[in-house]
């Protein structure tokens, strides 16, 4: 591929993305299917002229959020190029760097952080080989799309193949610590203490039984997680304990902040860096992240897969919200099998005072599935934007809603309270 | 009255299609109507009990399968005595296959199952997926969700449980799904599959009570949601 075909390859992307944008649409998947179909190998020369070349973040769980603290991280001392609109096909990665080049097709950074979708991730590093990778857990997720755990762990098996320079596994997930052996890049490994680990179940972990306690050294280590009276996490990094105060909640974020600093370690950066870093990292795109609704904070919480609905839940034990919606679609992108709901153990929502709505496609679904939990719903409403403002006008003035929402419902949603409320920065 | 006991058959190893909801729909209907219950998990190793009144497995991990199969061979002669005893059984997918006389996997390899069933399944690289429900003749329109690779196809000493005009079932070819042989039921059906059909989880209390001569008289629920939910789901794309 020559510089001139780079550059018509960047023209053309950039101009379908104002296409679309002069169409009020986001466009984070389109510009890059052009530049993919039309100039197959710009990808793979543009990413070979970054001096710190790419890393891949992929795993079922935390893709969005733990990429946002890799980039962060790295931006302390790299000028780093990252999808951050959690468009994780090859395609999004593509629209993401044309939309960062220069109209010339210059690049102007050191490094790329790409979170990828674990079948796109094989395809990408077909394409570009991957300079380091972070690997985050193997969960059931998506059977109607994968079949099986065993294929997603294979998937990432072929990510840790590729990658030459540092490969950065979650000791803690047994399929994804096997993947070592697929490597012959540097490996490292973060996790959790022992007496954290039943916090973080695998699959094969839901129903109880001892939990596997990996001997790996660990780069990182969780050792403690925030609580009511101690509001940071403690993270352990070469035999120091340091405090960190994380503003992406739950136990899951902590955890994935530790596979951030690793990676961050691993490619040189010190460890105060890594912890200046994680600590300016705001919630992702409907991770979390809080809107205020007619004085009401309303939090909204993506929920995808059992590990991870189990790892969010938690969250109500300190938000403590006066009402919750569990938002269930089942279209393409969430799912259509919607079996995995009875794989969530829903006590933090019995303990919670709470009004609750189920809501979306399936609300009926979980419904029944809180039915069998003894746990009472006030309100079956599949429209979402109603279930949201009933919730809304059903706390007092300056109460909390939490809404627990699949991927279709979250956009829907974000955008709803992006139009009756305003989004905490 | 003594408790009524559900078996869970490998609830490590056969759990990644939320079939453990079938457990819970069965006891939970039993407390509602203050009936004892104890569920008794059994994984690879553990004794199984003589004196189950319900049997029930899962779909799991085509290597999960392999781990379990010596497991669950070696259970063959318990398990088919329990079965000419009347317990009642409800085994899916995975399970269900087992119960078979073999897998015959792609590649020829013939896996041994226990023979509870009269049916054969062959594996194929095609998956068979999406939202199912199935008439049946006793328990009505049962409503849930298909993943299964494996092409079923049933002898002479069973019947199928229903048909399927949405799905694929057994097999893709004859409309058939799920086998039924006196008590023993196999069926494709994730969702799970008791959660939106209460009609068929009370006919398998009914029938364990009175595989039992004990008289019991099951008290109505209210069956709203569950009902409401089945609705919803069979008018919900493929």
């Amino acid at each position: 591929m020559t510089r001139i075909a780079t550059v018509a390859a960047t023209v053309l992307g950039k101009l379908t993305l104002l296409a679309l944008r002069a169409i009020g649409r986001r466009g984070n998947a389109l510009p890059g299917l052009v530049v993919e179909k039309l100039f197959p190998r710009y990808l793979a020369r543009v990413m070979a002229a970054l001096p710190e070349g790419v890393v891949v973040v992929t795993g079922t769980n935390g893709k969005t959020t733990t990429t946002k603290m890799v980039a962060t991280v790295l931006g302390e001392r790299l000028r780093v190029l990252t999808n951050d609109t959690g468009s994780n096909f090859v395609r999004g990665a593509i629209t993401a760097t044309v939309e960062h080049a220069s109209w010339t097709g210059a690049l102007p950074f050191d490094v790329a952080v790409f979170e990828l979708d674990e079948a796109w991730a094989v395809r990408f590093v077909a394409a570009v080989a991957p300079r380091h990778c972070l690997l985050l857990n193997v969960m059931r997720d998506q059977l109607d799309r994968f079949g099986e755990i065993d294929t997603t762990a294979e998937l990432l098996g072929k990510v840790a193949a590729a990658t030459t320079g540092n490969v950065v596994l979650n000791r803690d997930d047994p399929r994804v610590a096997a993947l070592a052996a697929r490597t012959s890049a540097q490996v490292s490994y973060y996790g959790v203490a022992a007496g954290l680990r039943e916090i973080f179940p695998n699959d094969e972990e839901l129903y109880g039984g001892p939990v596997h306690v990996s001997q790996l050294p660990a780069a990182v280590e969780l050792q403690a997680l925030p609580g009511p009276d101690h509001p940071p996490a403690t993270i352990r990094i070469a035999g120091t304990d340091h405090d960190v105060v994380l503003r992406a909640e739950g136990p899951h974020n902590a955890q994935n902040a530790c596979g951030a600093a690793a990676l961050g370690l691993a490619l040189g950066l010190d460890a105060a860096t890594v912890l200046t870093g994680l600590a300016k990292v705001s919630p992702a795109f409907g991770r979390g992240q809080a809107f205020t609704v007619d004085g009401r904070r309303v939090v909204l919480q993506l929920v995808k897969n059992p590990a991870g609905f189990r790892q969010v839940l938690r969250t109500v034990e300190t938000e403590r919200p006066d009402a919750v919606v569990v938002a269930i679609n089942d279209d393409y992108a969430d799912g259509r099998d919607v079996s995995w709901l009875w794989d969530v153990d829903f006590a933090p929502l019995a303990a919670v005072r709470a009004r609750r709505t189920t809501s979306g496609t399936r609300a009926a679904d979980m419904a029944v599935r809180l039915h069998y939990d003894d746990i009472e719903v006030d309100e079956i409403q599949p429209d979402l934007e109603k279930a949201v403002r009933a919730a809304v006008e059903h706390v007092p003035p300056t109460g909390r809603v939490t809404v627990f929402s699949t991927y279709t419902a979250m956009w829907a949603l974000h955008a709803v309270l992006q139009r009756i409320g305003e989004a905490h920065r | 009255m003594r408790a009524l006991r559900l078996v869970h058959l490998y609830p490590r190893e056969m759990n990644i299609y939320g079939d453990t909801g079938n457990v819970v729909v069965l006891r939970k209907r039993l407390q509602w109507r203050a009936l004892p219950v104890e569920v008794c998990p059994v994984s690879i190793g553990d004794p199984l009990p003589n004196d189950a009144d319900i049997l029930l497995g899962g779909g799991g991990q085509d290597a999960a399968q392999g781990e379990i199969g010596a497991d669950f061979a070696a259970r063959g002669a318990q398990l088919r005595a329990m079965a000419d005893d009347g317990v009642v059984m409800l085994t899916i997918c995975g399970s269900y296959q087992m119960l078979g006389h073999e897998f015959v996997t792609q590649e020829g390899r013939r896996i041994a199952g226990v023979g509870v069933l009269d049916v054969v399944t062959h594996g194929q690289h095609e998956r068979l997926i999406g939202n199912n429900y199935v008439d049946t003749p006793d328990a009505g329109r049962l409503v849930g969700y298909e993943n299964h690779s494996g092409l079923t196809t049933l002898g002479p000493g069973v019947r199928a449980l229903g048909t399927t005009q949405p799905g694929r079932g057994n097999n893709g070819k004859d409309g058939t799904e799920g086998a039924v042989r006196g008590n023993v039921i196999g069926t494709y059906l994730h969702g799970p599959v008791l959660a939106k059909s209460p009609r068929f989880a009370d006919d398998l209390l009914r029938r364990a009570y009175s595989r039992r001569g004990v008289d019991v008289e099951l008290a109505p629920l209210d069956d709203a949601l569950p009902e409401l939910a089945a609705r919803v789901a069979a008018g919900r794309p493929r």
